[in-house]
């Protein structure tokens, strides 16, 4: 026999209001807790990828989509540019390096990206074994490629135009894996990487296409001189070429679902404030219900502040019954929204410890559950025994 | 030994002042309080055990001047040396009626021993319900199970408020003879508080209460 075996029972004697409590308390924790971890998920992913892109050239078109096209590799390009154009831009003073991209085609879903070393070197990816691509059609993989599609050394595969779907299949021209990455927790892990020359080929390009008319996707750019995001622009306002901001375009998404978030939250925060007031009203009305039991214990010897304790133990295990089941249907939540990210985007979420955030938000809601259970309680201290057992 | 002195009572400054007749009781006897309703017989019984405060006069349980007893020590002196019975059986319902019997030893710190439980719910015929919830048990069962929590933590006094009121001719004779049989065997000192006539004649050892002889003095 002991205080907590006595709380335990007393909220099990009341299933309907100890579950309400706690299912009210669970969806408020669980989904602030959710929104917690899915905006670090975003940010961390956006965060990773962007590394220090200062801009992105490309086709003139969504500034958004060029960046989300380019550097995350999840919307489809805004058009094409002439690689002597690009050029001009790469050699500008201002800018310190340019990673030219060039690509059209998937294989089984994940995009061939035509590109140079520095585009792996970049994103520090390190071969897990083989080499880097030398010739037309010998590619490296990133880690998820090699492990969702199958692709090892060796490895052969053809093509399919496209960014998705594979009904059109370049069945003249087969593709070899000359090395795989290893996991970069990067955009890496899900391309495929070849030489800007193997992309031009397996469209039918052939020798006789003259230098200056070569078209890539988009250029990557790092700049030396921060003048570089003033300049640019002007230099090539008559091509049809533009340049955009990885980290303003991606503040710019960021805001305009974190108006959603807001509101989510706002609702999750309403959820949390009802299952508190279901709290207090569960232990209040216990109160009354169980008037004549505390004035019994108090005659068996319990001390008020005993029973305000048990009051409080009783609010204690719910708050902290409801604050874990929260946590736990955040992390479920979370699962299943990072397969759905997966499906959907081929990036990894994962990582389900508990956020700083969530320690903060875990204390609060188990505090606050303490305080809705603490004021009735007050009036356990206050109960008038002899009056009480004569009154029943 | 329980003796009291000039004892008086009033709920609120505007209310009228009840005095009570002078009560000593040897340890191991028993003593009946006969009175009818509004003779303050509730209120005695608090006073004796010290829920309520006398105005004036003095409580003297087991030779504890019971006025210098407070808070803390008061409940666990009423925790360990008082067991009660009421008029009607309340439990702690969460608990089984085995769980409600270890409250008094839990209450006052004390080791609590499911065998004499079982064997005190044995001794008064409901051991068979020691498992289960107290409203699951008939009146008389309840107060036969409230009897066993009055008595289980061995209290050298056992105070019981109208303890056959709710019960038929029948149920009076064997509850009532449990509580003395029980009381006998922890030796504990046993105050019957009623207004039931049908105990007047069991007890060589009673003071009649009336409104006039308790307010008037």
């Amino acid at each position: 026999m002991n205080w907590f075996y006595i709380a335990w029972r007393n909220l099990g004697a009341k299933k309907l209001q100890t579950s309400l409590s706690l299912i009210l308390l669970a969806f408020g924790v669980g989904m602030v807790s959710l929104l917690m971890l899915s905006e670090k998920q975003l940010r961390d992913t956006f965060d990773r990828n962007i590394q220090d892109i200062d801009l992105v050239l490309g086709a003139k078109g969504s500034p958004l989509q060029l960046i989300l096209a380019n550097v995350y590799h999840i919307d489809a390009p805004t058009g094409n540019i002439r690689l002597a154009d690009a050029e001009k831009v790469m050699r500008h003073p201002y800018i310190a390096e340019g990673i030219p991209l060039a690509y059209g085609d998937n294989y089984r879903g994940f995009r061939i990206v035509g590109s140079t070393p520095a585009y792996p070197a970049h994103y520090h990816a390190e071969l897990a074994e083989g080499t880097l691509w030398e010739l037309p059609f010998e590619v490296v993989v990133g880690s998820k490629v090699a492990e969702e599609a199958g692709l090892g050394l060796g490895d052969t595969f053809f093509s399919a135009h496209g960014l998705q779907d594979e009904t059109d299949v370049h069945t003249d021209k087969t593709f070899v894996v000359k090395g795989v990455l290893q996991e970069s927790r990067s955009v890496m892990d899900q391309l495929i990487l070849c030489n800007i020359e193997t992309i031009w080929q397996v469209h039918g390009d052939d020798e006789t296409v003259a230098d200056a008319d070569r078209e890539i996707t988009a250029v990557l750019l790092k700049k030396r001189n921060p003048l570089a995001v003033l300049t640019i622009p002007n230099t090539i306002r008559d091509t049809n070429m533009q340049v955009a901001l990885p980290s303003i375009e991606i503040n710019r998404l960021t805001q305009n679902f974190g108006i959603g978030m807001t509101t989510l939250r706002t609702i999750a925060l309403l959820i949390m404030f009802l299952s508190f007031a279901s709290i207090f009203i569960s232990v209040y009305d216990s109160l009354l219900a169980r008037r004549y039991e505390l004035a019994l214990m108090r005659t068996m010897g319990a001390s008020p502040v005993g029973l305000y304790l048990l009051l409080l133990l009783e609010g204690g295990l719910l708050s902290l019954g409801g604050t874990l089941l929260g946590l736990a249907i955040s992390r479920g939540g979370m699962v299943i929204l990072a397969q759905m990210v997966e499906d959907k985007f081929r990036y990894d979420w994962e990582s389900l410890g508990l956020l700083p955030m969530e320690w903060a938000l875990a204390a609060m809601a188990i505090f606050v559950g303490l305080i809705a259970a603490a004021i009735p309680g007050i009036s356990a201290l206050r109960i008038d025994i002899s009056r009480t057992l004569s009154d029943s | 030994m329980i003796a009291t002195q000039q004892m008086a009572f009033r709920y609120g400054p505007d209310q009228v002042e009840m005095h009570f007749p002078d009560l000593t009781c040897p340890d191991g006897e028993q003593l009946l309080l006969l009175g009818d309703s509004g003779s303050g017989k509730t209120t005695l019984l608090h006073l004796l055990c010290g829920l309520l405060r006398p105005t004036q006069g003095t409580i003297h349980i087991n030779g504890q001047d019971l006025s210098q007893l407070n808070g803390r020590t008061l409940d666990r002196f009423r925790g360990s040396q008082m067991g009660m019975v009421f008029q009607k059986a309340h439990f702690v319902q969460s608990l089984t009626v085995l769980e409600n019997l270890a409250l008094p030893h839990f209450l006052t710190g004390q080791q609590a021993s499911s065998e004499r439980a079982q064997a005190l719910l044995d001794n008064l015929g409901v051991g068979h319900k020691a498992h289960n919830r107290p409203q699951e048990l008939s009146v008389g069962e309840q107060q036969r199970a409230s009897i066993a929590r009055a008595l289980i933590h061995r209290p050298s006094i056992v105070l019981a408020d109208e303890p056959t009121s709710a019960l038929d001719d029948r149920s009076t004779l064997a509850v009532m003879d449990l509580l003395e049989q029980q009381a006998a065997e922890v030796g504990a000192t046993l105050i019957i508080v009623t207004h039931d006539q049908r105990l007047k004649d069991r007890y060589s050892r009673r003071v009649e209460l009336n409104p006039l002889a308790t307010t008037a003095r």
